[in-house]
């Protein structure tokens, strides 16, 4: 499939030349157009911040809506239509610091949605306060003594959860990117992909350089399978692993709903059944 | 005991049964209106109780009639303790005339009434089995009393304990016989007489509460998304939905808090379903970013709020009719919005079906305020008919180019769902251009906040209109919304006055042009609510200038009774 299906024309991208929301744009436009989705069956559903711009760049069905509020509508509109592909793209600010009540409750409800997390380890939009994601001792001018909080892990906390697809990327590797993505979207329940990249603008410790020179890629010996294994990966924090940390198939959320069990219409074709509702309401008369 | 009482049962009796949480109080109100019904008489049930699942105090009161109750009195005819602190609890409503059914343990030394009859419920049980046989006892011992016959009580009963464990079921048909056995002695002295009148139609009549008929309108409506956090009161409507669920072919999700409730919700419409979030007034505390979310996406939504006493935490099992104001308000931004507020069991089904039409008509969030008490209240009623509103799609099949908000005439644009038809749906709770994508230019947002305030307009053109009871001529004006309904009526009934109407209010929000001219024609204008603040007459003066001369207002937790209105308004009255 042609990727300019996805090209938007003339549009004034908001990102500084040089930020890593590029490279993930092209590694996602890469993988849909491999996996020959087309924009009028996609369904991107982003938060607030400069990563969740990104679904206004490529043409698709969007539903831009709350900071960190991503996750329940995404888990809804493919709950109510599991006929779209749904993908939910935010940052790491919306993800794991707004929206974390739903991280941790989607990965339980296990969706059939592809979550992309742009981690940048800072808020870039708001101009540079830190994130969940952020190194201890980054210095920013509201934590000025350098974070001492402890750094949220979001690739553990989605094994130890048991997520069915927990996978990372680093956004300059464009070909691996697109890879994971691809296996992302394939896969059958929630999958979570934390692709990390740099900001240019606010974020002066964690570099391409740094990142390039801090990640490796897990190998073909590695074993998906193992969740002590990828949880034993997924601290390291010497090196940062990339790849698929953790396989672990469960059915979906949709696939679990009982209005699928007899048909699998997506629910804005069906009407309410008045001749059973009629039943139920005599069900209550007195004889 | 006193010797002449027949005058009194003519008409209505009310029963009050009253003890700890966990005794199976709610199982003798539940077998008692259901053969009371069975038998042809009007009944109306509501119930007070605490937060907790055991132990404290509780009180239901049952009222069985020769025609149509659907209002709360404070009058007790027969009162049936349960507990120790039954009579306590209820001390206030005891008259010289109310009759005692129960066992010295139950009613104590302390006890003033002269009308006491002693029956020895916990030894009887006791003979049967355990102290829970004490409420199949008494609830044979009432329906006796009221003239139900063996004939509608023994299938009922035997109905009511179908598969339950074969022992379970024999010791409660024995229980009942020695409940037959009591009430035949008691009747044969002839000390009670009651004389109601029971109707054949009301047979077979609809027994349910405010919460069920909250869910089959919501059924009749198209709902088929419902997301929810448990909260007091409305965990009922998702408990009822689920229960439902695969039958109608509705998703019911709990969620993990009312933020993704209310996201999820509108996350259902833009695909294409009706969705539904079901909350109380802290819950929907949590929606409120939501429903600015709504507003400003255009998206149809429908919230129910069952309403409870606040701040806070408040008391999470009692009724208030608090958060008018609140989901008026709510919502940072401008943007508009419905507010339906049912008055009656039967509005709540047909209210909850229309909310789903207006929602989708008008792409805006509706509002449906019940309470508590309207929620949990029974009696009959003759009929529900699914068809009054039919159901119809407001979604249409997208084409290339398809733009979300294009400007129109009306400022309502065409709502496309994704995967229907080829064009793209885009949302953007930020401001946006006519294909939904982010703008900042200025002009482009004057224009699209005109677009969405102008929808107040088409709002206006499709109110519900205010109920008028009472004389067209009247000089006094009562105004009500919501639960208050019945009692307003029932307490002017008694007053018996020429002069004075009720107006009520089944939508509060736009508010019906008609306001003006029903409030200008009145002399006096008092208000009735149950909250501090009078929330609806702040509303009526903020969109009409009109000053309420009297508020009634009741704040402790409990509905208005019929007596107690009466007083009050009786006071103001005159």
């Amino acid at each position: 499939m042609d990727m300019r299906c996805f090209d938007m024309g003339q549009i004034d991208i908001a990102w500084c030349p040089g930020c890593g929301n590029f490279a993930i744009l092209n590694a996602l436009k890469q993988a849909l157009s491999e996996l020959e989705i087309k924009p009028e069956r996609l369904v991107v559903v982003s938060g607030i911040g400069q990563a969740a711009k990104a679904p206004h760049y490529y043409r698709c069905n969007l539903f831009n809506g709350l900071h960190g509020r991503s996750l329940p509508v995404a888990t809804a509109i493919k709950a109510v239509n599991p006929e779209l592909i749904v993908i939910d793209e935010s940052g790491d600010g919306c993800m794991y610091g707004e929206g974390g009540n739903h991280f941790i409750h989607a990965i339980r409800r296990n969706p059939d949605i592809t979550n992309i997390v742009h981690n940048n380890m800072v808020y870039g939009l708001t101009k540079g306060q830190a994130s969940p994601t952020s190194l201890q001792g980054f210095k920013t001018l509201v934590q000025r003594e350098g974070v001492f909080h402890e750094v949220f892990n979001p690739l553990a906390i989605a094994i130890s959860l048991g997520a069915s697809f927990v996978a990372r990327a680093f956004a300059g590797d464009v070909a691996q990117t697109k890879d994971i993505i691809k296996e992302a979207i394939s896969h059958k329940g929630y999958a979570l992909v934390d692709i990390l990249q740099p900001c240019v603008t606010y974020n002066k410790l964690n570099t391409y350089a740094w990142f390039k020179a801090k990640t490796y890629y897990l190998d073909s010996s590695y074993d998906p399978h193992d969740r002590n294994e990828a949880l034993r990966r997924a601290s390291e924090v010497e090196k940062l692993p990339l790849g698929i940390f953790y396989l672990h198939p469960r059915p979906p959320f949709e696939e679990k709903l009982s209005v699928y069990q007899e048909s699998k219409d997506p629910l804005y074709k069906r009407s309410p059944d008045l001749k059973k509702l009629s039943e139920w309401i005599d069900s209550k008369r007195g004889v | 005991m006193k010797s002449d009482l027949r005058s009194r049962f003519n008409d209505d009796v009310s029963i009050v049964l009253c003890g700890e949480a966990g005794q199976g109080i709610q199982t003798v109100e539940h077998i008692l209106t259901q053969t009371l019904i069975r038998s042809g008489y009007h009944v109306f049930s509501t119930e007070e109780y605490m937060s907790r699942i055991r132990g404290g105090c509780n009180s239901t009161l049952v009222r069985v009639s020769s025609k149509r109750v659907a209002a709360p009195v404070d009058r007790i005819d027969f009162l049936v303790p349960f507990s120790p602190g039954a009579v306590h609890h209820v001390h206030k409503r005891i008259s010289s005339e109310t009759i005692l059914l129960g066992e010295k343990k139950n009613y104590g030394n302390g006890y003033q009434g002269e009308n006491v009859i002693d029956i020895p419920l916990s030894e009887i049980a006791s003979g049967v089995g355990g102290p829970i046989y004490s409420n199949t006892v008494a609830v044979v011992l009432l329906a006796r009393l009221l003239k139900v016959e063996k004939e509608v009580l023994d299938p009922y009963l035997r109905h009511h304990f179908a598969g339950k464990d074969e022992t379970i079921v024999r010791k409660n048909l024995e229980a009942a016989r020695r409940g037959y056995e009591v009430s035949d002695a008691l009747l044969r002295q002839g000390k009670i007489q009651i004389g109601l009148v029971n109707h054949n139609e009301v047979r077979d009549e609809i027994l349910i509460d405010g919460v069920e008929a909250l869910a089959m309108g919501a059924m009749a409506g198209g709902c088929n998304f419902l997301s929810f956090y448990p909260m007091s009161p409305s965990t009922a409507l998702a408990v009822l939905l689920a229960e439902h669920s695969k039958e109608f072919g509705i998703i019911v999700e709990q969620a993990e808090d009312e933020i993704s409730a209310m996201n999820m919700g509108i996350g259902a419409w833009y695909a294409g379903a009706r969705g539904l979030a079901s909350t109380s007034g802290g819950g929907f505390a949590l929606m409120v970013e939501g429903l600015s979310l709504a507003g400003m996406i255009e998206s149809p939504m429908v919230v129910h709020i069952g309403q409870r006493p606040g701040p806070a935490t408040g008391l999470p099992t009692r009724t208030e009719q608090g958060e008018l104001l609140f989901s008026l308000h709510s919502g940072h931004g401008e943007f508009s919005r419905i507010i339906l507020t049912p008055g009656t069991i039967e509005d709540c089904f047909y209210l909850a079906q229309k909310a789903f039409d207006l929602a989708d008509r008008y792409q805006v969030p509706v509002f449906i305020l019940t309470d508590q008490y309207l929620l949990e209240s029974h009696y009959n009623i003759p009929s529900l008919d699914p068809a009054r509103t039919p159901l119809q799609k407001h979604f249409v099949e997208t084409k290339q180019g398809y733009k979300r908000y294009q400007f129109t005439e009306s400022g309502l644009s065409p709502r496309g769902i994704p995967g229907f038809g080829e064009g793209l749906v885009v949302l953007d709770s930020d401001e946006h251009d006519e294909e939904g994508h982010i703008t900042e230019e200025m002009n482009l947002r004057t224009k699209m906040v005109s677009k969405r305030l102008k929808k107040l307009d088409l709002l206006k053109k499709d109110i519900l209109p205010p109920e008028l009871v009472g004389p067209e001529n009247y000089k006094t004006l009562i105004v009500g919304w919501g639960s208050t309904y019945p009692i307003i009526k029932e307490a002017l009934e008694r007053l018996g006055r020429v002069d004075t109407a009720l107006l009520h209010f089944k939508q509060v929000y736009p508010l019906h042009p008609n306001t003006v001219g029903y409030l200008q024609k009145a002399k006096k204008r008092v208000i009735v609510e149950n909250n501090g603040t009078a929330q609806f007459g702040q509303l009526i003066r903020m969109q009409t200038g009109f000053d309420m001369d009297h508020k009634i207002l009741k704040y402790n937790g409990l509905p208005f009774s019929v007596e107690e209105l009466e007083e009050r308004l009786k006071s103001v009255l005159d």
